[in-house]
């Protein structure tokens, strides 16, 4: 069967199984609708939150990134999963012990302040947007992929689907359907990283082969790559480009974004009882740990066989494979010299090929020769990456404005199902916003995903903390702390990123940190406004206090 | 904090959570970013060492660090539970109220 049949087989599969998943916990009550009612089990919820918060940026775009980028994409790595274990001591048990919906919920009342809590929905909403529009032009790569049309096309198909299924879901049904869509991701990420380490290394164990030596004697894998690197003028892969402070205060972006997404933290709020969100934390650490360390090896295997199979080659003579995404534009020749040849070099006048980071997870497995269904299960497993993320994060919108915005404060009167149809009507507008981003993205998708970590980083994470481990912190201290990291971390990438694109480098940055990276700067901004305004304002009501006492303790 | 088992709880809450940051931070911090270049060095199999541990060791040793945690989070409970009223299930709420 050709890719194509197979691709068609594997996705209509998943979905069906998606889809019939959906239906069969269709919900009625908005306890269920917004987490599930709560009696969801440990290692359900570990792989639930592993789809989750493995995106398509960690799907597609990460392995792509860390290929171009070399050690330097370590900050993706450490970032991303250094900022779960932030999330699993920090937060996540403390959240389940108070045991409400959302984010803004516990904003709200340990904060005792209706512009706190209005504050965290402005800033779940924005850094959901953010992230979703991320999902959605994953998605559509997927999609313009599956049926060669363009990136345009398949973002309206995207939006369809994750739409149908977000709507019948929701967080019940997203549940276990994120349960499906990691066996899936997992399965599709593992099949062909496995079978390229075997043929490149002999090894079974991709973390074994990526430090192991190829089958064609010429030596290991990591020093072969740098090899090749060299001669074509690009930097060496295992040797850092950015500087030290740059990569540290990224790394520390992430982290704290990450920490602070709220569609991660409410994944803790389905489980039955606070050992169990410190359980189901330990699952997902490890569903999660399976991918990433997976990924480095993928990034050095795909550069690798990228490298072998078009330095130099004639252009006539490459493979289908290239034709196919060319179409897509995501790769690009051309013929500077008029050799017929392709010349991929660092120079970049010198260069002829442009290969989009966004498509190297999705084409490695036809670069290396892989079976046609193993190709097609990568584009599967993609799907499923793009989808969970998407639909957790719209479940976060929904809940935002359905229970945290009308509910809690402008129309507390509505019944339970005036506000589940609200939360509904919630989550169609905002797949019409994400895919209009989604067609118009301000830069790759891992990147995109990286700004709404960075304003995660500057307004929920310290906020969260605080409100945790510091129970002399009152509102005034928490608002002006989230009001300064936003406006401080929002100004500085809008200002790099959309107004001046042209001033975007290391002599222009504060300190040589990188928009990427500035979130750190306004965690850490967050943290000191907070204090400083704290300890000139009333401290808490006790009732605050013994919220706060009650949350410390585990039953 | 009005109850001195509770209060005792929460301490030794924060000291395990405390040691476990450290780990957090000087594994991906010190050993993958800022002595990574010192690291490289070394080499073992066909990784240099600080390029291991910034792709993949510090991701190992985060899955660590949250096995650590709740096994220890875990005792505190049985410990703090396992007094005098253990009969009582919900004996550390019980106080604070």
């Amino acid at each position: 069967m050709s890719v194509q049949t197979w691709t068609y087989v594997f996705v209509f599969l998943s979905f069906t199984l998606y889809i019939g998943i959906a239906l069969w916990s269709r919900v009625g009550s908005t306890k269920e609708f917004y987490v599930a009612g709560g009696g969801v089990h440990p290692v359900a919820n570990g792989m639930a939150t592993a789809a989750d918060w493995m995106s398509a940026a960690s799907f597609i775009g990460m392995a792509g990134l860390i290929s171009f980028l070399g050690r330097d994409g370590a900050f993706y790595l450490m970032g991303w999963t250094g900022g779960y274990v932030l999330l699993a001591l920090l937060l996540a048990p403390y959240l389940r012990k108070f045991g409400k919906y959302t984010v803004p919920d516990f904003i709200g009342d340990r904060y005792y302040s209706q512009t706190a809590r209005m504050l965290a929905v402005f800033c779940a909403i924005f850094i959901s947007f953010v992230y979703v529009c991320g999902q959605m032009q994953g998605a559509g790569i997927v999609f313009s992929r599956i049926f060669e049309v363009d990136v345009f096309t398949g973002v309206i198909i995207g939006m369809a689907i994750i739409f149908s299924y977000a709507v019948l879901g929701g967080m019940k049904g997203i549940t276990y359907t994120q349960v499906a869509q990691y066996c899936v991701l997992i399965f599709a990420y593992l099949v062909p990283a496995i079978f390229i380490s075997i043929t490149m290394t002999g090894q079974v164990i991709p973390q074994a082969g990526f430090g192991s030596e190829l089958l064609d004697g010429s030596g290991y894998l990591l020093d072969q790559l740098d090899k090749l690197s060299r001669e074509l003028g690009f930097a060496t892969y295992t040797e850092g480009q950015r500087s030290t402070q740059d990569v540290f205060f990224i790394t520390a972006a992430l982290m704290f974004g990450t920490a602070g997404l709220p569609h991660v933290i409410i994944r803790f709020f389905t489980v039955p009882n606070v050992r169990d969100a410190r359980v189901s934390a330990g699952y997902a650490i490890i569903f999660i740990a399976i991918l990433y360390t997976t990924a480095p090896t993928v990034a050095a295997f795909a550069r690798t066989n990228l490298i072998n199979s078009v330095s130099n080659a004639e252009y006539s003579a490459m493979p289908e494979w290239f034709g196919k995404w060319e179409a897509t534009n995501l790769i690009s020749f051309d013929d500077k010299n008029g050799d017929g040849r392709i010349q991929y070099v660092g120079d970049a006048d010198k260069n002829e090929l442009t290969v989009s980071a966004d498509i190297m997870v999705l084409a490695n497995p036809e670069i290396a020769g892989l079976p046609n269904w193993v190709i097609a299960l990568v584009t599967a497993g993609a799907l499923a990456a793009a989808l969970s993320t998407a639909a957790g994060l719209l479940l976060v919108i929904s809940t935002s404005v359905a229970h945290d915005m009308l509910k809690r404060t402008l129309m507390p009167n509505i019944s339970e199902s005036q506000e589940l149809k609200f939360a509904r009507f919630s989550i169609f507008l905002a797949v019409l916003i994400a895919g209009y981003f989604g067609m118009n993205p301000p830069a790759y998708v891992a990147q995109v995903v990286a700004f709404a970590f960075g304003l995660a980083a500057a307004s929920f994470f310290p906020a969260i903390v605080l409100g945790i481990f510091d129970n002399r912190m009152n509102k005034q201290g928490a608002i002006s702390g989230m009001l300064g990291g936003c406006l401080f971390t929002a100004s500085y990438i809008i200002y790099f990123k959309l107004a001046n694109p042209a001033l975007d480098s290391a002599e222009y940055w504060i300190f040589g940190i990188s928009p990427e990276g500035i979130g750190t700067l306004g965690a850490i901004l967050n943290l000191g406004i907070a204090y400083t305004v704290s300890g000139f304002t009333p401290p808490p009501p006790p009732s605050v206090q013994i919220l706060v006492e009650n949350i410390r303790l585990p039953n | 904090m009005r109850d001195t088992r509770a209060n005792r709880y929460w301490q030794a809450n924060l000291k395990l959570v405390l040691k476990l940051l450290c780990i957090w931070f000087l594994v991906p911090f010190a050993g993958g970013i800022v002595f990574v270049d010192f690291l490289d060095n070394y080499r073992f199999a066909g990784f240099k060492l600080g390029f291991w541990i910034s792709q993949q060791g510090a991701i190992l040793a985060f899955v660590g660090i949250i096995l650590l945690y709740i096994r220890g989070m875990d005792q505190l409970d049985k410990k703090f539970s396992g007094h005098s009223d253990s009969s009582e299930p919900s004996n550390l709420e019980g106080v604070i109220e």
